[in-house]
């Protein structure tokens, strides 16, 4: 049962950190926490506990597969949390540390959660703890980011509230008890109703599609992702997408044990390239570096909608592309973020010479496009590179085509870009801002860091998680 | 009991196209307001036996439904002291004809979809989805938060009818946590109306346009 801390300690430490008195010692809170539970993440990925049966939640292989990630993720964004906050001093932090905690909390919750109902319990927490973090700055625009944020990301959560009770009474129509963990869903298999099952399916798959960001469910996320701080913005881009990825997965494997395994490859085939389209589309045009992330963002999402479709391969190498993405975006959205507020500013129309103004910065930034862009011998490479090869063990060489089509046009895009804002002369208004946010070890380090874990999956994939993501392939897709 | 609850649901699927008709917000809370408490009753006839679980389920919806949402709702119409709906993007005889065309599609697809023979008498399919079709037209086509919150409210509320045809079955939990998330949900959306309001000195959302391409 050490599972269960995955939950406890997060939601622990923030009663602990609304209850802190001070200011300036709180943030130590999330390093705290977040060690903690990088720690124990770790552990049970060498020792996987054994899942009981019927139990509500529990570290079954798809959690393995995933959820260290998560952790690893939270633990380094933490560490920068504390210098963040430190720099910022003029914003009150009691809010946004114990909102990042319970985020924590209630992803380790969505991760691990066994049971249909207990899913959507933690999504729907999950959506609404982000809104503080997202509205963190105050502005005017941050306002408005989180608005739309709540509006689209609430109705999505609806419909895949609407979903689970379809897919409840499909279960109940076809003879069930109303039991609605996942292994029961599966075992009723094949005599669950077809015509519930399917109307299940769209809305949950609109659903948290909508939370994972798929095009064209995915404007909520530019605007977000534009005004959030850089490590909320890292935490939603690898973690908060990450759970609504293994929800569609969980999903997906009680709609193919019913025989509908063709609808759902189809359908997820489909959003994915529409979202890499509609994301490469965007990417050659938006001015602004954070928006631009959360397009790449888009494009990722549709990778691992893609790589959902294309079988048992597709799925490992999709869970691969979610450790590899992950881990990048953390370096891209905290290095973004220091370049932010050196710059004062985010479109390439007030910003240039920032690889004079925040040197080690934009340096991490420009590696780190490189990196998400899939240059080898970063971990995005080959991932997709295990995507692509799926694409082809399955005859799809349209799906291969237009992916690969997608990927160039999102690097043109991309690079466009960075280098406009990282090369030039500076602007004299990043002077001031500039001299008010120094680069210290504290906001250096940690995107560092990821690149290091990023380029270490690339060249060495411990056989650990290899043998991890095969374990929940296979969950997913048993083998005949 | 089916004949009672059929005319709860029925009118409750009505209150939906007043929603969608009226210009005058305070009349849109009501008409939301009046649904979540009709709908809140659903469960004491619904079962057979007086379970006190289900009756504490009953008076937190219509507590939650009637009262401290829509009273919430009043007082951010207050703060941002406007009444009506102007320029709705959808006119309101267009979207009251789209509503009444959603109900009539609902209940079509509704008797496309097996039901157990205890529901194959029953509005509650029909009406669960002409709700949530309803609250969806009333959130896309206005333009005051206050619009669109009301939309949301009667989405959930067709979500809410929906979960009915599982009570029996499904534990509470599902339950429980439809109505702690409804709560906060529509709480922050207060509250953030209430931001907006201070921060925009008005609540078109039409005026939220500076984050775009």
């Amino acid at each position: 049962m050490k599972e269960i801390f995955l939950i406890a300690i997060p939601l622990l430490a923030a009663g602990a950190a609304f209850a802190w008195p001070g200011e300036r010692t709180r943030p130590w809170l999330l390093p705290a926490a977040g060690g903690l539970h990088a720690m124990l993440a770790l552990w049970l990925l060498v020792n996987p506990p054994v899942l009981a049966a019927d139990a509500w939640f529990g570290f079954d292989p798809l959690a393995r597969a995933v959820l260290p990630m998560v952790s690893l993720l939270f633990f380094v964004c933490s560490i920068y949390g504390v210098a963040y906050l430190q720099i910022r001093p003029e914003r009150k932090n009691r809010i946004f540390v114990t909102a990042l905690l319970v985020m924590l909390g209630l992803l380790s919750l969505a991760l691990q959660a066994q049971n249909l109902g207990l899913l959507w319990v933690a999504a729907e927490a999950t959506t609404l703890v982000t809104v503080p973090l997202l509205h963190f700055n105050g502005t005017a625009r941050a306002f408005e980011a989180s608005w739309k944020y709540l509006l689209i990301g609430g109705t999505g959560i609806a419909l895949s509230l609407l979903g689970s009770f379809c897919l409840g009474y499909a279960s109940l129509h076809s003879g069930g008890n109303g039991n609605l963990n996942f292994t029961a869903l599966v075992a009723q298999g094949a005599s669950l109703t077809r015509p519930w099952l399917i109307t299940a399916w769209v809305l949950l798959l609109a659903g948290y599609g909508t939370k994972m960001g798929l095009a064209p469910m995915h404007t909520w996320k530019p605007d977000a992702y534009g005004e959030a701080p850089g490590m909320v913005g890292a935490l939603l881009a690898g973690g908060t997408t990450t759970m609504a990825f293994v929800a569609i997965l969980r999903v997906k494997q009680v709609v193919d044990a019913a025989g509908a395994g063709a609808m759902t490859e189809r359908t997820l085939l489909a959003f994915g390239l529409f979202s890499m389209l509609v994301a490469a589309l965007f990417l050659l045009g938006t001015p602004d570096f954070k928006r631009m992330l959360a397009y790449s963002s888009v494009e990722h999402m549709g990778i691992l909608a893609v790589g959902a479709a294309l079988g048992g391969a597709g799925i490992w190498a999709a869970l691969f592309h979610v450790w590899t993405n992950g881990l990048t975006k953390g370096a891209l959205f905290l290095s973004a973020g220091n370049i932010r507020r050196a710059a004062g500013a985010q479109t390439d129309d007030k910003v240039a010479g920032m690889a004079w103004r925040s040197p080690a910065s934009a340096r991490i930034f420009v590696v780190g496009i490189l990196a998400v862009t899939a240059f080898p011998p970063f971990g995005v490479f080959f991932s997709e590179l295990k995507i692509i090869l799926a694409t082809f063990q399955t005859n799809n060489t349209f799906a291969a085509t237009a992916f690969l089509g997608c990927l160039l046009f999102a690097f043109f895009g991309m690079t466009r870009l960075v280098f406009a804002i990282v090369d030039g002369r500076p602007r004299a208004a990043a002077r001031k801002t500039n001299e008010r946010f120094p680069e210290l070890p504290g906001i250096i380090v940690p995107p560092l860091l990821f690149l290091a874990l990023s380029l270490w999956l690339g060249l060495a994939t411990p056989s650990l998680l290899r043998e991890a993501w095969t374990a929940a392939a296979r969950l997913l897709i048993p083998t005949p | 009991m089916n004949g009672t609850m059929n005319l709860l649901i029925g009118l409750a699927m009505g209150l939906s196209l007043v929603a969608l008709a009226s210009s005058r917000l305070p009349s849109v809370i009501r008409a939301a307001a009046f649904q979540g408490m009709i709908l809140g009753t659903l469960p004491l006839l619904l079962e057979e036996t007086f379970h006190g679980l289900v009756v504490a389920v009953a008076i937190g919806t219509i507590l939650v439904k009637g009262f401290i949402i829509p009273n919430l709702l009043r007082r951010a119409l207050r703060a941002a002291n406007i009444d009506r709906e102007v320029e709705p993007l959808l006119g309101f005889v267009p979207s009251l004809l789209l509503g009444a065309a959603a109900t009539i599609g609902a209940a079509a697809l509704a008797s496309e979809l097996p039901l157990r023979p205890e529901h194959a008498r029953s509005l509650l399919v029909p009406g669960a989805f002409a709700t949530v079709v309803c609250g969806f037209i009333l959130l896309i086509a206005r333009t005051k938060a206050i619009s669109q919150v009301c939309g949301y409210l009667i989405l959930e509320n067709g979500i809410y009818l929906f979960g009915l045809l599982l009570i029996n079955t499904t534990p509470l939990l599902v339950e429980a946590g439809i109505l702690l998330d409804l709560t906060v949900a529509v709480f922050v959306i207060g509250i953030i109306v209430d931001r907006i309001q201070r921060e925009f000195d008005t609540l078109d959302t039409r005026k939220l346009n500076s984050l775009r391409e």
